[in-house]
């Protein structure tokens, strides 16, 4: 309407979306450290310092060599200074004399930092049904009902634990979804990863717990490059969740990720991420750089991976998780609500390649933009010329908040295929000053309002939430955008 | 009728909007237990006027007052007059997709609540208040499901607004041109809604440009607006007068 109340809502809109970040905190710990800086020597290092079998410093120095032919990616929607890797440390772990037999030999200051977190690792307090992984920095701290699940077969490890236990399950499939010249970021995690969680589903297994890994950067100047695996043998069935949060700084620390996952013959993968790094200040500086790569294989007939993703945090957003449909009749589907606001930017979508007879793939994607952020759906849907009657549908809704948001959207289509079926929805909307006088005329206030508009946007996501996380998930977009609750 | 209670005192009320001045001196007291209706061509200020009332934040106010009930509501905002008891149902109900009608009545209901100190109600208790209140505006309950006002027909519309008016049980309600656009059923409904709904502890103002609605709600007093400003004042036959003269035999 008129300028008037634009500037006026947009005050209010300010005062709301502009939250304290909660987990802004950092903790005093002593690190072993490779120095500042990138070359073959620190890869070799890396691995020396992680006592790995020499299989994996082939695959790390094949990747390095890749990595150093390469060039930053610049088609995104992204807008950031050059990355100085020559700046960031590779290798950062909380110093341990021993190795640990039990969580109670972990140093009480790590526990207490995920107790802070929320995420609770002492037997007496952890949740009862999700079996967590705590990743600090570079190093996998603690691994919560191990042994309760080794009894349905089912492992889950730190990937560093897993290279040494179970050698030839890694040597199968690690790399296998994500090459190592894959792109860019996925070359350079190929070459230092340091941690990241292991899981393996034998057949016929349904895993009884929900698996989770929760990841925080701690360190100023490092980068985290985890490396998650899971393979889900034949009619196995997984669900599992990440989340993430970093201390506040003023620089930007980098954290470039890849998940692969492997479903064969009616396997059921189901993978959620609550994604909430710090995301900078007001003004932008500062927040993590998270360049991911996460791509799910279909390789079973039947099979079907499934990704939610709830997005919040991040100075810039650069991921698609994606799906690779061989086996026939396998399904892959994509939830994804990303909100951004201040000078936040996402890239982020899904890709889906048809690959197998009868394949279907599903994307919901809803992008909420605020303040002076831009976000972006990025997307393609591939049918070749074998997968005869694939489907697929698409919908990318966005959300504006206030006048000075952006929104864009790229969904990419290619058909090779008579036979296939596609769809796509798309819409805009904003919400606008009008509708929020009409909550506060009714006596509502602007953050109920608000957030009982956010939460009826983004409901067909959180509907696909393990049952834990839809509440979190809800109370995490508040607290990004309310200012009472939370 | 409570004689000469006044429940909304409005004193030489001026405001614009983007520095264009709408309301030029405003004068208007309405006691307990009467009708007002607002009627004037288009332009002359009505909407501003209601909008101004109910605090709408594109509005400035540069001159005046108003008491609501006894006590100055020029500096609240537009949540807490609501609290208060005044309620604008609006001429162009607004959509809010991906909210159902059950939640926005309920999250607006315990609102009230919550300003009265009372118990804020679950949503089993809500259901059998709100379904009665249904009744009265004819409304089956299957709309409660539906976004609100989203792909309302324009008499479900204003149906949902007399029915928030019903469920907050408000002391002042301003109706801006709820009867416009409405056919002649739809009309009666709404009327018969708000007869029900008043009584001498409450006040409405209706704004409207056709005699049609006053022949089932009738007024106390009619006023007419023109120029940001009330220019003449009478009674349910200056409704007719209009209707038969229109407004130049003002002038």
């Amino acid at each position: 309407m008129s300028n008037q109340s634009n500037k006026i809502l947009d005050t209010n809109l300010t005062k709301l979306v502009n939250q304290p970040y909660k987990y802004g905190f950092s903790t005093n710990i002593e690190k072993d450290i490779i120095d500042k800086g990138l070359n073959e020597n620190v890869v070799r290092l890396i691995s020396q310092k992680k006592n790995e079998p020499e299989f994996l410093l082939d695959f790390r120095l094949k990747a390095f060599k890749k990595w150093e032919k390469m060039e930053c990616p610049s088609w995104a929607q992204l807008k950031f200074s050059e990355i100085n890797y020559q700046d960031i440390i590779y290798y950062s772990a909380p110093k341990v004399k021993k190795k640990l037999k039990s969580l109670n030999e972990v140093d009480p200051e790590l526990l207490e930092t995920f107790e802070k977190l929320g995420i609770s690792l002492t037997e007496q307090k952890r949740l009862t049904n999700v079996a967590v992984d705590a990743i600090f920095d570079s190093v996998s701290i603690a691994t919560t009902f191990k042994e309760e699940l080794a009894e349905y077969g089912v492992i889950f490890s730190s990937i560093s634990e897993a290279i040494h236990d179970y050698p030839d399950l890694i040597k199968k499939y690690l790399g296998t979804v994500v090459p190592i010249g894959d792109n860019y970021f996925a070359a350079l995690n190929s070459a230092v990863f340091t941690d990241g969680s292991f899981c393996y589903i034998p057949e016929d297994v349904k895993c009884p717990l929900e698996l989770s890994t929760y990841f925080r950067i701690n360190d100023q100047n490092s980068g985290q490059f985890e490396r998650t695996l899971i393979v889900a043998e034949k009619n196995s069935q997984v669900s599992y969740l990440e989340g993430c949060t970093a201390p506040q700084y003023d620089t930007n620390q980098l954290h470039a990720a890849i998940v692969e996952l492997v479903a064969l013959e009616n396997a059921d993968i189901k993978y959620s991420t609550v994604q909430n790094w710090y995301a900078g200040n007001d003004l932008g500086k500062g927040g993590v750089y998270n360049f991911v790569t996460k791509r799910g294989l279909c390789a079973g007939a039947n099979s079907k991976i499934s990704w939610t993703q709830v997005e919040t945090g991040s100075n810039i957003t650069w991921k698609y998780p994606s799906c690779l449909l061989v086996g026939e009749n396998s399904s892959g589907e994509f939830y994804s609500v990303a909100l951004t606001n201040n000078y936040q930017q996402a890239d982020t979508g899904s890709k889906m390649i048809h690959v197998g007879k009868n394949t279907r793939s599903r994307i919901v994607s809803k992008g909420i933009s605020a303040g002076k952020s831009k976000n972006t759906y990025r997307g393609l849907v591939n049918i070749g010329n074998k997968a005869i009657g694939a489907r697929n549908y698409s919908q990318c809704d966005s959300l504006l908040i206030g006048n000075t948001s952006n929104a864009n959207t790229f969904p990419f289509i290619s058909v090779q295929n008579s036979t296939a079926k596609i769809e796509h929805e798309a819409s805009t909307s904003k919400i606008g000053e009008e509708q929020i006088f009409y909550f506060l005329q009714r006596g509502i206030s602007i953050e109920k309002g608000i957030e009982l508009m956010i939460s009826g946007f983004c409901r067909e996501v959180f509907t696909e939430l393990p049952l834990e996380f839809a509440a979190e998930a809800d109370r995490l977009l508040t607290l990004k955008l309310e200012g009472s609750v939370g | 009728m409570n004689t000469n209670v006044p429940i909304l005192e409005i004193k030489n009320l001026q405001a614009c909007i983007n520095e264009n001045k709408i309301l030029k001196s405003f004068n208007l007291t309405i006691n307990k237990g009467e009708i007002h209706a607002i009627m004037g061509p288009n332009g002359s200020g009505k909407s501003t006027f209601s909008k101004v009332l109910a605090g709408h934040p594109a509005y400035d106010v540069l001159d005046g007052e108003i008491l609501f009930k006894g006590k100055s509501i020029i500096d609240l905002e537009p949540e807490e007059r609501s609290h208060l008891g005044l309620f604008l149902a609006f001429q162009y109900p607004i959509e809010i997709p991906g909210v159902s009608n059950e939640d926005f009545l309920r999250l607006a209901y315990n609102a009230k609540q919550a300003f009265l100190e009372k118990p804020e109600v679950d949503p089993i208790e809500f259901f059998s208040i709100i379904t009665q209140k249904l009744e009265l505006v004819d409304m089956s309950p299957t709309f409660l499901s539906r976004n609100v006002n989203e792909g309302f027909s324009g008499g479900e519309k204003k149906r949902n607004e007399i029915l928030q008016m019903i469920l907050l049980d408000s002391d002042v309600s301003i109706l801006d041109e709820t009867d416009s656009g409405l056919d002649i059923d739809a009309l009666k409904i709404i009327s018969k809604g708000i007869n029900t709904f008043m009584n001498e502890d409450k006040a409405i103002i209706l704004i409207t440009h056709y005699q049609r609605l006053l022949d089932y709600v009738q007024p106390h007093y009619v006023h007419v607006m023109q120029n940001g400003k009330i220019i003449k004042t009478g009674n349910a036959d200056l409704a007719k007068e209009l209707e038969a003269k229109g407004y130049e035999w003002l002038k």
